[in-house]
């Protein structure tokens, strides 16, 4: 008998019960299921006892048994929701000092938080505009040559093709090809137009409304095109496009369809389509412009069918790439599907250089990195309510009690709390708001891939998300308070208890600060760092000068006029021509042998005039500049090298004096196969940005007809002035298009804008981090102060100093922000020492001084905060403290 | 009319509840039945009965004493009500007259 004592229904199932069970019935049927519980102890045993209880007390689960939702009470409800607001009004009032942090902390941070909603909103908009756009899918080419594998948004035209006469289930396919932009000629008109080698199909894939002309043939016939409305308009007015002739590049196109414009949210933009079946007439008879492996400007976008299985379509797919395969030797294709909601947020995709076709692109992790961030800034403000209220917990002890003591649950004291914080944070949301309208501008001109990407402007989905959002943060800040009020028991609160004895072991407070300000150190730790090493990239050595070079686009004008109306200048000093501006991210290369070698190594080159390398200060270790002047690209014999290339291929045991004259063999788009001298060994330079290792380099001669870049050394005091008349210069060579021309170091600036932008974002958000933390901490010790500023008088009269005073009120913060501090740095250096910097070859060490940077300003105004609330309470007169007691 | 006709199982709980007297809570009413009428009756039936039974006003409960046993739950002992012992009394005359009507003939037959 004794034994049976021991076993006991499972808890939970009887907290269940108790739960959902209407009060009146819960305990004799509580009382009713112990008793068979115990039978079947006895009988069955104690595990099928409590299985057996469990099933009951789920069968219980019944309309006569189940409690009404409180929720609901028709009539209670408003009054007391009324009674909430309006202590809860009168308390944000009696504290001035703590709403004001509260409210003001919230509203910084959601103002973080509502920007990040705008954001998400309009990205995930993108292309939804379409009406059966969750059907359409681009083709993802996944390539494999060697060992080196990628994946690219392009595909190829016979991909296209194959899967419209072999794949069953896709409604539409449609073949889209880059490359086709250029200046658009009608009558006087000139206007350049970007757009795209497409098919009708095109219109229906992305449900794009054709104004005029046949929304079926428009692009079918060759030679045909199809304007925008906004393009249309600007070339030929207001008169009728349709079946007029554009000319581009001395070829007449014939205008056989208006098109509504693209609208912004799309992840393709373009202002002219070009029937794609010119290509084909044009190119009829080439191998290369169908084979299966020129993937590298083709888009096919299809539509599966209503009832078709993706699955089922892969399969397809993936037969049809292996078949595929078969004919190619190390190349091997597979082919996936990106739905078209995707396109804008996925992982990154490769793409080739120098197409037009640039969708706007998030990866994912920024999202999540960007996410968390203000995650962490929203939470850290919740930290300071829930810190706060807790830390207050004395003023409103006696209310709960009371309110208890008079027949309040648990549940309304624990939704009063709540409603509390709901209004707080609601108050907060109007602030917030008017934060977010003076930084939606400050946002959206960070960057001019911003200004593309996002519009971030208001509608009622949006309101009404900020509303919800606000209130989830008022829940999650009141969260915590409420639980701790309503677990308060009358007794206590009305037997003169101080809350103090009640709160004391309360943990949660200690670790909220450290939590909070170890963020915020992490935060401002890594905005140093990373401003550091951002000045170190932009003020790197790159073996070679980069100051007051202005490199100027020709755009396919001949640089000839244009150098000799700068020649002119008195401000330009020196000229000179290239192919690419190197060091910011642009690539040429081709591939180099030396000696009987069959080992062809990639080497990057850039074209240059005989003037380059004296301009920008070129290091020639041995050899000299150019000699011959060729007139084309296939009489260029002379190449000049840097020391990776001696390294790589070994020539003359990387002796630069003896390279000079060696003969290497060199291929690219311009000729395969040519021979060419070295003339020249100059000293390594970064050819690629910072984070590439230097690579071998090689420089050939620039020849007549080959794209060109001028670069200019301007010595001027007055920059504006001389770009004005560079700009005039341009005019006369070039109406047509605006000039391009960048001053080198701006040109480095923007490469890495990227970081550029993330140490803005990461700046602001610390900036936002640690005024909320220290608007935090500032609450704490005045709240620690004002309730032991009795102990301190009766310490003074006891003779104590006032550096004792201070010391013994500030120890428990230092404590904790030495805490946070040990937390904070070690991960923040090893993050950036393992995670960051390991991108970065050449990146100076961290140094202790931005290391400790962050620190020493957070620990300053801790200090201050602390200091002067300690002292001015250590400097209080006892006398009049204790007057009261 | 709401309490003046109760179904089969409904009367055989009320009888129940009537021959128990003072003992009548839901387990042993459970208990009562299950050996009289050789089913198994569970123990939610007989709740959510009575639980009729009290809404339609045959039956009153009031809860006991507090014991050790049960988990310290107290049981609900229920009462039949005055409307509870005349639906009873209908029910078994309505029986009887219906019985009187068959002719003892008639029985032979089947």
């Amino acid at each position: 008998m004794k034994e049976q004592r021991h076993h006991h229904p499972p808890a939970w199932a009887q907290r269940f019960v108790a739960w959902y069970c209407r009060p009146r019935l819960a305990e004799d049927l509580l009382g009713d299921l112990n008793e068979y519980f115990e039978r079947n102890v006895q009988n069955l045993g104690p595990g099928r006892a409590k299985l057996i209880y469990i099933i009951d007390a789920i069968k219980f689960f019944r309309s006569y048994t189940v409690r009404k939702p409180e929720f609901f009470h028709p009539f209670i409800k408003p009054i007391m929701i009324g009674n909430y607001l309006k202590t809860s009004s009168r308390n944000v009032m009696r504290n001035k000092l703590f709403s004001f942090i509260n409210i003001v902390g919230l509203a910084i941070s959601m103002s973080v938080g509502l920007l990040l909603i705008a954001f998400l909103n309009d990205i995930y908009s993108y292309d939804r505009f379409n009406g059966k756009g969750e059907r359409v899918y681009r083709i993802t080419n996944v390539h494999t040559k060697g060992r080196a594998q990628g994946k690219y948004p392009s595909t190829s035209v016979k991909t296209g093709r194959l899967i419209r006469e072999e794949v069953t289930g896709v409604e539409h396919v449609s073949i889209l090809r880059d490359d086709f932009s250029g200046d658009a000629v009608v009558g006087e008109n000139v206007l350049p137009l970007k757009g795209f080698w497409a098919e009708t199909s095109l219109f229906e894939m992305l449900s794009l409304e054709i104004k005029e002309g046949n929304p079926h043939t428009a692009l079918r016939a060759p030679y045909s095109l199809v304007l925008t409305e906004s393009a249309a308009e600007k070339l030929f007015g207001h008169q009728p496009a349709l079946g007029k002739a554009v000319r581009f590049d001395s070829v007449d196109y014939q205008v056989t369809g208006i098109v509504e414009d693209v609208p912004f949210f799309s992840h393709i933009d373009f202002e002219a389509l070009v029937s794609f079946s010119t290509l084909e007439s044009r190119n009829s008879g080439d191998p290369d412009f169908e084979s299966w492996d020129n993937m590298w400007s083709n888009y096919v976008y299809l539509r599966l069918s209503e009832d078709a299985d993706k699955g089922a379509v892969q399969t397809q797919l993936d037969a049809l790439a292996k078949n595929e395969n078969l004919s190619e030797e190390d190349t091997e294709i597979r082919l996936e599907l990106l739905p078209l909601y995707d396109i804008v947020v996925s992982e990154d995709l490769r793409r080739s250089e120098g197409l037009r076709y640039i969708s706007p692109h998030v990866p994912p992790q920024l999202l999540w990195i960007v996410g968390s961030l203000a995650l962490v800034v929203i939470l850290s403000a919740c930290f300071n309510y829930t810190n706060l209220s807790l830390a207050r917990a004395m003023r409103r002890f006696k209310e709960v009690g009371l309110r208890k003591a008079i027949g309040a649950g648990k549940n309304q004291v624990w939704q009063q709390f709540l409603a509390e914080a709901i209004m707080v944070s609601l108050a907060a949301l109007l602030l917030s708001f008017v934060l977010f309208l003076l930084l939606r501008p400050q946002l959206i001109n960070m960057a001019p891939e911003m200004q593309r990407l996002v519009k971030l402007d208001l509608n009622a989905k949006l309101i009404v998300i900020f509303l919800l959002f606000s209130i989830l943060v008022g829940v999650i800040a009141g969260f915590l308070p409420a639980l701790f009020f309503s677990k308060v028991s009358a007794m206590d609160a009305l037997r003169n208890v101080s809350s103090v004895k009640v709160f004391r072991h309360l943990p949660i407070r200690r670790v909220l600060v450290v939590v909070q300000y170890t963020f915020t150190l992490i935060f401002i730790t890594a905005t140093a760092i990373g401003y550091v090493q951002y000045k170190n990239i932009l003020e790197f050595d790159l073996g070679f000068n980069t100051e007051n070079i202005l490199n100027i686009k020709m755009q396919g004008n001949d640089p000839e006029v244009f150098l000799k109306e700068l020649r002119e200048m008195p401000e330009v000093s020196e000229l000179s021509r290239s192919l690419i501006v190197t060091s910011i991210g642009n690539a040429w290369g081709g591939f180099m042998r030396y000696g009987e070698s069959t080992d062809s190594v990639l080497v990057m080159t850039n074209h240059v005039d005989e003037n380059y390398l004296a301009l920008h200060g070129y290091e020639l270790i041995a050899g000299g500049n150019f000699q011959a002047r060729p007139a084309t690209q296939a009489a260029v014999s002379e190449v000049i090298v840097n020391e990776q290339v001696l390294k790589r291929f070994n020539i003359a045991n990387q002796d630069p004096e003896r390279a000079i004259g060696e003969e290497v063999t060199f291929s690219n788009v311009q000729g395969f196969g040519r021979k060419m001298t070295i003339v020249g060994v100059m000293k390594d330079f970064h050819y690629g940005k910072v984070d590439n290792l230097i690579e071998p380099t090689a420089l050939m001669f620039w020849t007549p007809g080959s794209p060109a870049v001028v670069n200019a050394k301007i010595q001027s005091d007055n920059i504006q002035e001389t770009m004005a008349k560079v700009e005039a210069a341009w005019k006369k060579i070039d109406p047509i298009h605006p000039l391009d021309a960048k001053f080198f170091d701006e040109d480095i600036e923007e490469a890495y804008s990227e970081f550029s932008v993330m140490i803005k974002i990461i700046g602001f958000l610390s900036l936002l981090a640690i005024s909320i933390a220290s608007m935090g901490l500032f609450g704490m010790v005045v709240f620690a102060t004002e309730t032991r500023i009795k102990e301190i008088g009766i310490r003074k009269v006891m003779g104590a100093s006032s550096e004792n005073l201070v010391y013994l009120l500030s120890r428990d913060f230092l404590i904790l922000l030495s805490i946070s501090a040990g937390l904070a740095l070690p991960v923040t250096y090893f993050f950036f020492e393992k995670v960051v910097l390991v991108n970065f070859p050449y990146h100076e060490p961290i140094r202790l001084l931005e290391l400790s940077a962050g620190l020493v300003v957070v620990l300053g105004i801790a200090f201050l905060m602390i200091g002067s609330q300690t002292i001015n309470a250590a400097r209080s007169n006892p006398a009049k403290v204790l007057k009261s007691e | 009319m709401k309490g003046t006709n109760i179904g089969e199982f409904e009367e055989l709980v009320l009888l129940t509840v009537a021959a128990l007297m003072d003992e009548a809570y839901s387990v042993a009413v459970c208990d009562e039945l299950s050996t009289h009428t050789g089913r198994t009756v569970k123990l939610g039936v007989v709740h959510a009965v009575l639980n009729r039974l009290e809404e339609k006003g045959l039956v009153k409960s009031q809860l006991g004493e507090a014991t050790r046993a049960r988990g310290g739950k107290r049981k609900r002992f229920y009462q039949l009500t005055i409307p509870g012992k005349n639906a009873l009394v209908n029910a078994k005359e309505m029986r009887d007259q219906l019985w009187d009507r068959i002719p003892s003939l008639a029985w032979k037959n089947l």
